[in-house]
C-alpha cells in the first residue's frame, strides 16, 4: 500500500491520531471534553505499546491511566461543579509566548534528531521482554527493593491525599 | 606500671573536668579535696613509675596510647616517653604541684573563683605532664601550648583588674613569639628528618649538615625564650605575679618557664653538635642571669624580686645547658624548683600575713609574728645563695664548674650574677623580716601566722630545699653523683668535666667565699646600718633609678616594637581593611541587593511565567549543549 | 510483531506529545488541565523509555515506565486532594489568580 508496510500504516495512524487528541486535550475549552480526549490519546500511546510488543505495559497503562486516573480527574470535575468552561478569556500575550516557547523548544529538539542514525527497531527482534513473565522476573529480581518502595510510595500517597482532603475538624 | 603511664596526665584531667563542669555546685573544701587528689594519684602513679625505671634495665620506654594522626605518609601516633628525664620532670611536677595544690587550699579559701582556680591549676597540670611525656615534638608542642594557656588564664584570675589582664596578655603576647620559632623548629625538624619522633630524629641527626642542625637548634631555642623568660622575651614574668602567688610558685618559678629548659636538655644532640647554637645558648643565658639580678637588687614588690631572681636562675640554667652541662641544669631546674616554690610560697604566706601588702618597705620585723614562714624562707634564701651543705649550692657549683672549664669570662659573670643574688635576696629576707615593723598599726595588729594547710608545704619544701642537694653530690668528693649518673642515657653526647678536683675545689672555696662575704656586707647595710629603701623614686641616684625602672626595658619595646606595630596598623586598618576589604564585601552585598530589588519583580507568583521560564531555560540548555560541541 | 520503524519517528513522536503538554502547561489557565497536560508530558516519556527498551532488547526501561505510572498515580492523588482543597477555601482553581505565595 503506496509503499508502505502495514505496520508503518498502523503506526502512522496512532501517531496522527495521538497528536489530534492531544492537541484537543490543550485547546478544547470544557474540562470534562479535555478529560475525554486524553483518554482517547491514552489509547493511542497504548497501541503503540502493542506495537512495540510490550503487551503488558499496554494493558497495564489502560487500566491505570484511563482506567483510574482519568476516572479520578473525572471524578473531582463533576464534585467540584467545574464540566463548564469557567476559563475566563485569557489574555493573547501569555498564548502567544507559550507557543512561541514550545516551538522553540520543539525545534530545538527535532533539531537535535538531525542527522542521527537511522536504527529500526526491527532490527534486534526483541519480541519477549514485553511479556508478562519477563517483566515479572526482572521486577521481582533486579528492581524488588524499588518496587517495595513504590508500594510505600502509594501508601504514603494515599494517606496524603485523606489527610489533605479532609474537612478541618473545627 | 610504667605502662599506666597514661594514667598520669589523665587524674589532673579528670579532676579539671569534675571542677570545670561541677564546679560551682561543689563545696570550696571538696573542689580543692579533688583537685588535690587527683594531683596525688598522679604523684603516687608517678613515684611508683620512677621507682620502677630506676630498678629496669630497659631506660627508655615508650608508650603508644593511640594514632593520632593518620594522613597518608605522615604518621604520628600519640606516644609516652618514659625515661629518667621525663620521669624526674614527673616527679617535680606533680610533688612540687601537690604541695601548692594544698598550699593554695588555705591560700586561696576567702576567694570566689576558688572552683575556677583550681579548674586551671589541675588543666595546667595536665598540659605540663604532657609537655613532658611526650614522645614527639608535636605532643610536647600542645603541652607548651596548654601550659601557655593556663598560664594565661591564671595571670589573668583576677580578671576585674585591668592591669592583671593587661599583664596576662602580656605573658600570652611574649610567649606566642617564641611558640612562633618553635613551630618553625618542629616543621624544619620535620622537613630535615621526615619524622618528629624524638628517638628517630635523634638517630639521624649527626647525618645531616651542622648547618640545619644550627638552624633548628636556634629555632628551639627562640621557643625556648619566650618559654623561660631569657632575654629579649623575659619582660613578661615579672608582670606574670599579677596571678595569686601560687600560680608563680607553680607555674612561674618550679614547673612552666623550666619547659624551655626541659626541651633543650631533650633536644640536647642538636646543641652538641652545633657549637654556634650552645654558644648563643650560654651568653643569652648568662646576660640574662646578670641582667636580671641587677634589677632585682632595686626592687621593692617582694613577689618581683623572687620573679627577677627566677628569671636570673633561668638563665644560669641555660648557662649550664649552653656549656653543655645538659645534667647539671637539670639538676639545677630540680633544686630551684625546691627552694624557689618554698620561697614564693613563704611569700605568699607574708602576703597573707600583711593582709595583701607586697611592698617590703612597708614590712619588716615579722621574724616574731611568722615563725614558721620566717624559718622557712630563710632556709630558701641560704639555699638560693649557694651556702653549703643546702641544695643550691651543688646545683649552681657544678653549673659554674662546667662554665669555668668551657669559659673562665662566662664563668666570671656567673660569678657576680650569683654574688647579687645573695645580695638581693639577703636584702629581701632583712628588710621583711628583722628591724622595727613599717606598716600600720592596722596590719600590725592583722599580722598571724598561716593555717597549717599553708605551712606544711613550706615545710616539706624546706627540707627538699635544704636537702635536695644530695641529688647531685660533687664527684670530687668520690660519692655518686646521682643525677649524673641518672641523666646518662638522655644525654646523647655527653661532655664530661675533665676538670682536676684541686681546681674545681678551689673554685667551689671561692664561690662560697663570695658568697658569705655578700652576706656579710648586706648584714652590715640592712641589720647594722639599717639602711631603708627610698621610699620615692626621685630620692634614687641616677644608675639607682636606671635599675629601679628596669633599665626602660619595656619602655624601649614599646617605642621600637609596638609603636611603629600601631602605627602600621593603623595604616593597614584604614587603607586595607576599610577602603579595601570592606569595600569589597559591602560592594558584594549592595551590588546583591541592588540586583535583587530589580529581579524581585520577577517573582510574581504567576505559574505560567515560571513555566514558561523554565522552558526558555531549557531551549537555552540545549542550545547551549550543541553550541559547545 | 515485529515493526521497521525507525526510532527516530519514536524520538520525533514523544517529543511532539511531549511540547503539547508543555505549551498546555504553559499557555492554560485551569489547574485541572495542567494537570492533565502533565500527564502528557509523562507519557510522551514513557513512550519513548518503551521504544529505547525495545530497540535495546532491555526490559529495564519497560520496568521504568512501570514505575512513572506507579509515581503518577500517586503524584495525581495527592494533587487533586490539593486541588479540591484549593477550591474549596479559594472557590476558583485558576493560576492566575492563585498567584499570592502567602495568605
Amino acid at each position: 500500500m503506496l509503499g508502505y508496510t502495514i505496520t508503518q500504516w498502523i503506526f502512522g495512524i496512532l501517531s496522527f491520531l495521538a497528536i489530534m487528541f492531544a492537541l484537543m486535550v490543550v485547546f478544547s475549552r470544557n474540562p470534562v471534553n479535555s478529560v475525554l480526549y486524553l483518554v482517547m490519546t491514552f489509547f493511542c500511546i497504548a497501541g503503540h505499546y502493542l506495537l512495540m510488543n510490550a503487551q503488558f505495559l499496554a494493558i497495564v497503562h489502560i487500566v491505570v491511566y484511563a482506567g483510574a486516573i482519568m476516572v479520578l480527574f473525572l471524578f473531582v470535575i463533576m464534585l467540584m461543579n467545574l464540566n463548564h468552561d469557567t476559563e475566563p478569556k485569557s489574555k493573547w500575550l501569555p498564548k502567544t509566548i507559550a507557543i512561541i516557547a514550545g516551538g522553540m523548544m520543539l525545534f530545538v529538539l527535532v533539531g537535535s534528531l538531525k542527522g542521527t542514525e537511522q536504527l529500526n527497531l526491527s532490527s534486534y527482534g526483541a519480541s519477549q521482554i514485553g511479556t508478562v513473565k519477563n517483566l515479572g522476573k526482572v521486577l521481582f529480581s533486579e528492581f524488588l527493593f524499588p518496587f517495595e518502595i513504590a508500594s510505600i510510595l502509594l501508601l504514603a500517597a494515599m494517606v496524603g491525599a485523606i489527610m489533605i482532603g479532609k474537612r478541618e475538624i473545627k | 606500671m610504667i605502662k599506666l603511664i597514661a594514667l598520669v596526665p589523665l587524674f589532673p584531667l579528670i579532676g579539671f573536668l569534675i571542677n570545670g563542669f561541677f564546679g560551682k555546685k561543689l563545696s570550696k573544701s571538696l573542689s580543692g579535696i579533688i583537685a588535690s587528689v587527683s594531683i596525688l594519684a598522679s604523684f603516687v602513679l608517678s613515684v611508683l613509675i620512677f621507682v620502677e625505671l630506676q630498678g629496669s634495665a630497659q631506660k627508655s620506654h615508650i608508650i603508644e596510647a593511640f594514632s593520632w594522626i593518620n594522613s597518608g605518609t605522615l604518621h604520628i601516633p600519640f606516644e609516652f616517653l618514659v625515661d629518667p628525664l621525663s620521669s624526674l620532670f614527673l616527679l617535680i611536677i606533680t610533688g612540687i604541684g601537690f604541695l601548692i595544690h594544698v598550699y593554695s587550699i588555705g591560700y586561696m579559701h576567702d576567694d570566689e573563683g576558688f572552683s575556677r582556680f583550681f579548674t586551671y591549676l589541675n588543666l595546667f597540670v595536665f598540659f605540663m605532664l604532657l609537655l613532658v611525656l611526650g614522645n614527639n615534638y608535636l605532643i610536647m608542642f600542645v603541652g607548651w601550648e596548654g601550659v601557655g594557656l593556663c598560664s594565661y588564664l591564671l595571670i589573668g584570675f583576677w580578671f576585674k583588674n585591668t592591669a592583671y589582664n593587661n599583664a596576662a596578655r602580656k605573658a600570652f603576647v611574649m610567649n606566642r613569639i617564641g611558640d612562633l620559632g618553635f613551630l618553625l623548629g618542629i616543621i624544619l625538624i620535620f622537613v630535615t628528618f621526615g619524622s618528629i619522633s624524638f628517638n628517630e630524629v635523634f638517630d639521624k641527626a649527626g647525618t645531616v649538615g651542622t648547618s640545619v642542625i644550627t638552624a633548628i637548634a636556634l629555632l628551639l631555642f627562640i621557643g625556648a625564650m619566650g618559654k623561660s623568660a631569657q632575654i629579649p622575651l623575659y619582660t613578661w614574668l615579672p608582670d606574670a605575679m599579677a596571678g595569686p602567688t601560687p600560680v608563680s610558685a607553680l607555674i612561674h618559678a618550679a614547673t612552666m618557664v623550666t619547659a624551655g629548659i626541659y626541651m633543650v636538655t631533650r633536644s640536647n644532640i642538636f646543641y652538641s653538635i652545633s657549637d654556634v647554637a650552645s654558644e648563643v645558648v650560654a651568653i643569652t643565658g648568662v646576660v640574662t642571669a646578670l641582667f636580671a639580678a641587677t634589677i632585682g637588687l632595686l626592687q621593692n614588690d617582694i613577689k618581683k624580686i623572687l620573679a627577677y631572681s627566677t628569671v636570673s636562675q633561668l638563665g644560669l640554667m641555660f648557662l649550664g645547658l649552653g656549656v653543655g652541662a645538659y645534667s647539671s641544669a637539670v639538676f639545677h631546674v630540680t633544686t630551684h624548683a625546691f627552694f624557689k616554690a618554698l620561697l614564693f610560697l613563704g611569700a605568699g604566706s607574708v602576703i597573707h600575713a600583711m593582709g595583701g601588702e607586697q611592698d617590703i618597705r612597708k614590712m619588716g620585723g615579722l621574724s616574731n609574728h611568722i615563725k614558721i614562714t620566717f624559718w622557712t624562707m630563710f632556709i630558701g634564701t641560704i639555699a638560693i645563695s649557694g651556702i653549703p651543705p643546702f641544695s643550691g649550692f651543688f646545683s649552681k657549683d657544678e653549673i659554674l664548674a662546667h662554665t669555668y672549664e668551657h669559659s673562665p669570662v662566662l664563668w666570671f659573670l656567673g660569678m657576680v650574677t650569683s654574688m647579687l643574688t645573695v645580695f638581693y635576696m639577703c636584702r629581701m629576707l632583712f628588710l621583711t623580716f628583722y628591724g622595727k615593723f613599717r606598716g600600720t598599726h592596722e596590719q600590725e595588729h592583722h599580722l598571724h601566722e598561716s593555717p597549717k594547710s599553708m605551712t606544711i608545704p613550706l615545710m616539706v619544701l624546706a627540707l627538699l630545699a635544704a636537702a635536695g642537694g644530695l641529688l647531685g653530690l660533687p664527684e670530687f668528693l668520690h660519692l655518686p653523683n646521682w643525677m649524673h649518673h641518672n641523666l646518662e642515657s638522655v644525654i646523647k653526647r655527653p661532655d664530661p668535666m675533665t676538670m682536676d678536683h684541686d681546681k674545681e675545689l678551689i673554685l667551689m672555696g671561692l664561690a662560697v667565699l663570695a658568697a658569705g662575704t655578700v652576706w656579710f656586707f648586706a648584714h652590715m647595710m640592712y641589720r647594722v646600718n639599717k639602711v631603708l629603701p627610698a621610699a620615692k623614686e626621685e630620692q634614687l641616684k641616677p644608675w639607682q633609678k636606671l635599675i629601679y625602672n628596669k633599665y626602660w626595658v619595656d619602655e624601649i619595646y614599646d617605642a621600637v616594637i609596638r609603636k611603629p606595630l600601631d602605627f602600621l596598623s593603623d595604616i593597614f586598618y584604614k587603607f586595607m581593611d576599610i577602603a579595601m576589604i570592606d569595600g569589597i564585601v559591602n560592594g558584594v552585598g549592595s551590588a546583591v541587593k541592588g540586583v535583587g530589588s530589580v529581579v524581585r519583580l520577577a517573582q510574581q507568583g504567576s505559574i505560567g511565567f515560571y513555566v514558561i521560564s523554565m522552558v526558555l531555560g531549557v531551549v537555552f540548555i540545549v542550545l547551549l549543549t550543541f553550541l559547545i560541541k | 510483531m515485529i515493526n521497521g520503524i525507525s526510532i527516530n519517528y519514536y524520538l520525533l513522536l514523544s517529543a511532539v506529545l511531549f511540547i503539547i503538554g508543555a505549551v498546555g502547561v504553559m499557555a492554560r489557565r485551569n489547574s485541572i488541565i495542567i494537570f492533565m497536560c502533565i500527564e502528557l508530558m509523562l507519557n510522551a516519556v514513557n513512550l519513548l523509555l518503551v521504544a529505547f527498551s525495545t530497540l535495546h532488547g532491555d526490559a529495564s526501561g519497560q520496568v521504568f515506565v512501570f514505575f512513572i505510572m506507579a509515581v503518577a498515580a500517586a503524584e495525581v492523588a495527592v494533587g487533586l486532594a490539593i486541588l479540591s482543597m484549593i477550591y474549596r477555601n479559594v472557590k476558583s482553581i485558576d493560576t492566575d489568580l492563585l498567584s499570592n505565595l502567602k495568605n
